[in-house]
């Protein structure tokens, strides 16, 4: 298979601006089947609105952005639950999609919320609620995901599970993923390619490139950057070009 | 059957109950009481028309309505007022509108009262057809848009970036509030029938764990409003609008002891 047929979403120096100001501006990206691309960023660096603008849900944008699929499962930074709307956990996991209750339990479980499929929405905590987004967006079993800061709120054991819940529905479902992460760790431990946004992509590719980055440097400092490079010791092992996994 | 025109009221009642159920919850779930009212108050402006032009009521409401709202939309769009300054304005507007408009028909016999609260004695077996009718239409094309206007009244981003189209959904959905104030302005009359959307909707909440059990308790909420209101107001000789109005508020205040019970059993 070539490249481009694996291409999900891709934007070409795409950009919003709103009431004359850029939210983000020049932004080229792509998300491959089986590929994550972290969005990493100051807070206001237009992380959410570069993945929005993937999303389509701008209508009014610069550049351009060609979707590929249209299965499609979004975790977004902020959702709220009016009162007025009485929702339990069962009801939200079948909102865009109508799914079987056995695909319903199979994604709860994964992400370890089962127990909660009868309580209301409004009840739960900020963590079980993340799982439970989480849960809703991959049971759908998506070509392209699209997640928002998916492990705010969740207590430390429940964020490394969930990351690595997350790099293994990419390889399962060979489904492409575009995440938005404050935790540098993981997102280096996992990630196939890095955009570091700050209104403008100020340097992209793989961790270890994007980590020796001056740019990445002056936005992070010298501590993030040494995070970095602590990975570089970790791997015990290389990919080869056939994708090949050799031991070093 | 239907010559007795307390059977007419009672089915056409029924009939309008069935469909604000389900239209009242989203009315509540989406904050949009105030926008029910705003299209309420435009059908005077339909009544006049159809009396001056002698045009079938429900349908000349059902345009002016969906008039109103199409103008709602468009002033978003090019002023910077907020939304519910714009909807006070349409509101009041068109109601004065319809009721100067009204000064100037002297030659036509009108009811305001009956317009404004409405009128049992005024339901005919053509009303019958159009309400139970206009009805079956309204719940066939709301089912049909339920998955995305639900999800989008969830949450808007989520329901658009998954591609359930939530603004196609929204429209559709403007035009099913139109149709339903044009069928139900002869039962419950133009000030009340938000009324008949919220409170039966608001009731419901207070007794439902689901979206699904909600609409169904909001349906049994309106069809008892509707029968005990109409039996008052056929025994007291009161409004029809009103009575069915005041059933459902006291329905309303009885569940709110069933929600004081579930705080309870939280604490």
């Amino acid at each position: 298979m070539s490249t481009d047929q694996n291409i999900l979403v891709k934007l070409n120096d795409a950009g919003l601006q709103l009431n004359n100001k850029w939210l983000v501006k020049g932004v080229s990206l792509q998300v491959e089947k089986g590929k994550i691309v972290t969005l990493i960023g100051p807070n206001g660096s237009g992380k959410s609105t570069t993945a929005k603008i993937a999303l389509g849900i701008y209508k009014k944008i610069d550049g351009s952005v060609e979707k590929y699929t249209h299965k499609v499962g979004y975790v977004p930074q902020k959702i709220s639950i009016d009162w007025t709307l009485p929702l339990r956990v069962n009801d939200f996991m079948v909102l865009t999609e109508s799914l079987n209750k056995e695909t319903i339990d199979e994604a709860l479980s994964l992400t370890g919320v089962i127990h909660l499929k009868d309580k209301n929405l409004g009840d739960l905590s900020g963590g079980e609620f993340q799982r439970v987004l989480l849960a809703r967006a991959i049971s759908k079993k998506p070509e392209l995901l699209v997640l928002d800061e998916p492990v705010q709120g969740v207590d430390f054991t429940g964020e490394i599970a969930l990351y690595e819940l997350i790099k293994k529905i990419s390889d399962e479902l060979s489904c492409g993923i575009l995440l938005i992460s404050h935790d540098l760790h993981t997102v280096m431990a996992a990630t196939d390619h890095v955009v570091c946004l700050n209104g403008h992509v100020c340097c992209s590719g793989s961790p270890m490139d994007v980590a020796k980055n001056n740019e990445y440097k002056a936005l992070f400092g010298e501590q993030a950057s040494q995070i970095l490079s602590r990975y570089e010791h970790k791997h015990d092992h290389i990919h080869t070009d056939e994708g090949e996994i050799k031991k070093n | 059957m239907f010559d007795d025109f307390f059977i007419r009221a009672l089915v056409a009642g029924i009939g309008v109950a069935f469909v604000t159920g389900p239209l009242g919850c989203f009315v509540i779930w989406r904050r949009l009481s105030y926008f029910g009212d705003t299209l309420a108050h435009s059908a005077l402006l339909g009544v006049t028309l159809a009396f001056t032009m002698e045009f079938n009521i429900a349908l000349s409401v059902f345009i002016i309505s969906s008039l109103i709202a199409l103008i709602l939309i468009q002033l978003q769009k090019k002023t910077n007022l907020p939304g519910d300054a714009l909807l006070g304005l349409l509101a009041h507007s068109s109601l004065a509108v319809g009721l100067v408009v009204i000064g100037f028909l002297t030659f036509i016999r009108f009811d305001i009262m009956g317009l404004l609260f409405g009128d049992i004695l005024a339901v005919s077996v053509d009303d019958l057809l159009i309400i139970w009718i206009g009805g079956a239409l309204i719940l066939l094309v709301l089912k049909l848009i339920w998955k995305p206007l639900f999800a989008s009244t969830v949450n808007y981003e989520l329901a658009d970036a998954e591609g359930l189209n939530p603004d196609r959904a929204k429209a559709i959905f403007t035009i099913l509030m139109a149709a339903i104030i044009a069928i139900s302005i002869k039962m419950v009359g133009l000030l009340l029938i938000t009324g008949m959307l919220i409170i039966p909707a608001a009731m419901a909440r207070n007794l439902s764990s689901s979206p699904q059990s909600m609409v169904i308790y909001s349906i049994i909420g309106g069809l008892l409003s509707v029968i005990i209101g109409l039996f008052t107001s056929l025994e007291f000789n009161t409004s029809s609008g009103p009575s069915i109005i005041t059933a459902a508020l006291l329905l309303f205040i009885l569940s709110l002891f069933k929600i004081k019970q579930s705080i309870k059993l939280k604490n």
